[in-house]
């Protein structure tokens, strides 16, 4: 199996972007690329678990959660610096997911997708009672806690570079992911997980580990995201709705494939951002995002990219 | 101290029975064609708010309009399944969870775009029935009545009629259905039909109990998956179970703990069923 070409023109752009707003200095420009990077962030890792391996975890807003709340926990209470918070908030969710992963991925199917829905609502009321981390009203920070990276502006910026670099660690990791002997082990059992097995691979570790790497990088995700944000709370964290876009772009842009997670969270940012701000489509953006995904799963099921790979086989080695 | 427990456990029957309604819909589609119905809570705002324009504007009492409720549920549930569900039904489970969720978009978004998200409740007084020095409302005594009233109905049409015993075999076997003459596609969008009337029938009752925005049909959502895999699939009697355990768990626990835990409590039990005995307790098989 080739190393394919992808990544040779994936992250140079990926670069080029993010280096708009800090060369124009643009405020409006600077978040709306973090949300852009955000969101790629978090439909490539999930697609690690749903795409490659075909476990539809439909909860997965519980590992940005859970590494939030590590991250801002440290942060808050131990004066930890944000980049150690952030890896603790990924290997705290990481963690979670594997031990979680254990249990639940004996699933399969719908009864997987329900579990996960029903831990990402287990944790939210869990943390809701947990006064020691804030409780219903969560935790907020002091101003102060900015000075270590030099005022409240440039830590907004810190936090932007941060998840650039996040960011372009998920797609590397995700695109070898896919191209290793472990990558292809998940595709396996994506396929056939009976087969898989028989054929020797080890699904159950495979499965932990899958669900491990994708739940890492939403926990850095939430991490930074909180960071920035000042404030962190329940129903913020464990928003059942943000893991439901997390599965929409994934989709759109094409299930299983780096490129595709990556196009899907960019033109969902984009077309959100429309629908959001345009007076004729701002009331009914829910009603239209639902017809959208719904003519999205009815008839281009592949996505953007996997659309495109269909069509043309010269540029196959270029998008995976 | 008798007397509330007596009253915690008369509510959490009444409050139980309604929770059975609303999941018997989602256990129905779930058990017949191994769909989760995430437009479920959707529909079951829909409900609600059929109830409340019939009371408001045809002064229909929502005890009588139910069953306008049930027929129109029937209907729409078919169209649903025909335009979102028929082309990918036999899709791995990914699809039909998003087409389902994308139906529940719409729905919500609409809903909100035209009720707005105000808290709406319909204007109802029957008075109250005191039991053993506990009074309760009669509307929940009726909401009780009529949830048992449309399980016994859902049970008597999918074991005595022959469109229920043609959905009971598109559930067992697809291909055996369809080469016995079952016509196996209107089986499908019947059963669907009448998981989505079942879930607005649900909200039609609850909306004369409590208030209700087009949001609130999430909560009972959640809830009714809790109820099925408690129950089992394909059972409404163990949907019915499971509502009643939920409904005394809702009022029995908080006797003792705060109500902030029960939803923990809940959703744990959902996922310690699901890794135990994820065929729940009522099995079929």
């Amino acid at each position: 199996m080739g190393k394919g070409k992808t990544l040779f023109w994936l992250i140079p752009l990926l670069l080029v972007i993010v280096a708009i707003p800090g060369v124009s200095g643009s405020v409006t420009a600077r978040e709306g690329v973090f949300l852009i990077l955000m969101y790629v962030t978090l439909a490539v890792s999930l697609n690690i678990i749903l795409g490659y391996t075909g476990y539809v975890s439909f909860g997965h807003i519980v590992f940005y959660g859970i590494g939030g709340y590590v991250a801002f926990y440290l942060m808050i209470f131990h004066g930890v610096h944000l980049i150690p918070a952030m890896i603790a908030g990924g290997i705290g969710a990481a963690l979670a997911a594997f031990a979680l992963g254990e249990a639940v991925l004996r699933l399969r199917g719908a009864f997987f997708a329900i579990a996960t829905i029903g831990v990402n609502e287990a944790v939210k009321a869990l943390v809701n009672n947990l006064n020691f981390i804030g409780g219903a009203e969560g935790l907020f920070f002091n101003f102060s806690i900015y000075k270590t990276y030099g005022g409240a502006a440039r830590a907004i910026w810190f936090s932007y570079y941060t998840m650039a670099t996040v960011t372009v660690v998920t797609i590397v990791a995700a695109y070898l992911i896919k191209k290793s002997k472990f990558g292809l082990g998940l595709m396996a059992i994506r396929e056939d997980e009976d087969a898989a097995i028989i054929l020797g691979v080890n699904a159950k570790r495979y499965k932990s580990l899958a669900y491990a790497a994708s739940a890492f990088f939403p926990g850095m995700v939430g991490a930074v995201f909180f960071f920035k944000a000042g404030n962190i709370e329940p129903h913020d964290a464990f928003h059942l709705m943000k893991s439901i876009e997390m599965i929409f772009m994934v989709m759109l842009g094409g299930y299983g494939n780096v490129t595709g997670a990556v196009t899907g969270a960019l033109v969902y940012e984009r077309l959100k951002g429309f629908l959001l701000v345009n007076p004729l489509f701002k009331n009914l953006h829910m009603a239209i995002s639902g017809v959208i995904l719904l003519l999205i799963v009815l008839f281009m099921p592949q996505g953007i990219i996997g659309f495109i790979r269909d069509k043309s086989k010269k540029l196959r080695e270029l998008l995976e | 101290m008798l007397s509330a427990w007596l009253g915690a456990v008369l509510s959490g029957i009444l409050l139980g029975l309604l929770y059975g309604l609303a999941a018997i819909g989602l256990n129905l589609i779930w058990g017949v064609m191994n769909v989760i119905n995430l437009s479920h809570g959707a529909f079951i705002a829909l409900g609600m708010f059929s109830s409340y324009f019939m009371a408001k504007y045809l002064h229909l009492s929502p005890f009588i309009g139910v069953f306008l409720v049930l027929a129109m549920g029937v209907i729409l549930g078919m169209v649903t399944y025909f335009v979102s569900l028929h082309k990918i039904i036999s899709a791995p489970e990914l699809s039909t969870l998003l087409a389902t969720y994308s139906v529940s978009l719409v729905i919500i978004g609409l809903g909100t775009f035209i009720f707005t998200t105000n808290p709406r409740a319909i204007d109802i007084a029957l008075g109250s029935v005191s039991v053993g020095g506990t009074v309760l409302p009669t509307t929940r005594i009726l909401t009780g009545i009529f949830s048992v009233i449309f399980t016994l109905w859902l049970y008597y049409f999918l074991y005595k009629t022959w469109s229920g015993k043609a959905i009971r075999a598109v559930s067992m076997n697809r291909d055996a259905a369809e080469l016995m003459g079952v016509n196996t596609t209107m089986a499908l969008a019947l059963a669907f039909g009448i998981g989505v009337a079942l879930a607005m029938t649900a909200g039609a009752l609850a909306a004369t109990i409590f208030p209700f925005t087009i949001l609130s049909g999430g909560g009972y959502e959640l809830k009714s998956f809790v109820i099925c895999v408690l129950g089992g699939l394909g059972s409404p009697l163990g949907a019915l179970l499971g509502g009643l355990i939920l409904g005394l768990i809702e009022n029995l626990v908080t006797l003792k703990i705060a109500t902030s835990y029960v939803p923990f409590l809940e959703f744990a039990i959902l996922v310690f069923i699901l890794i135990v005995k994820p065929t729940g307790l009522l099995a079929r098989r």
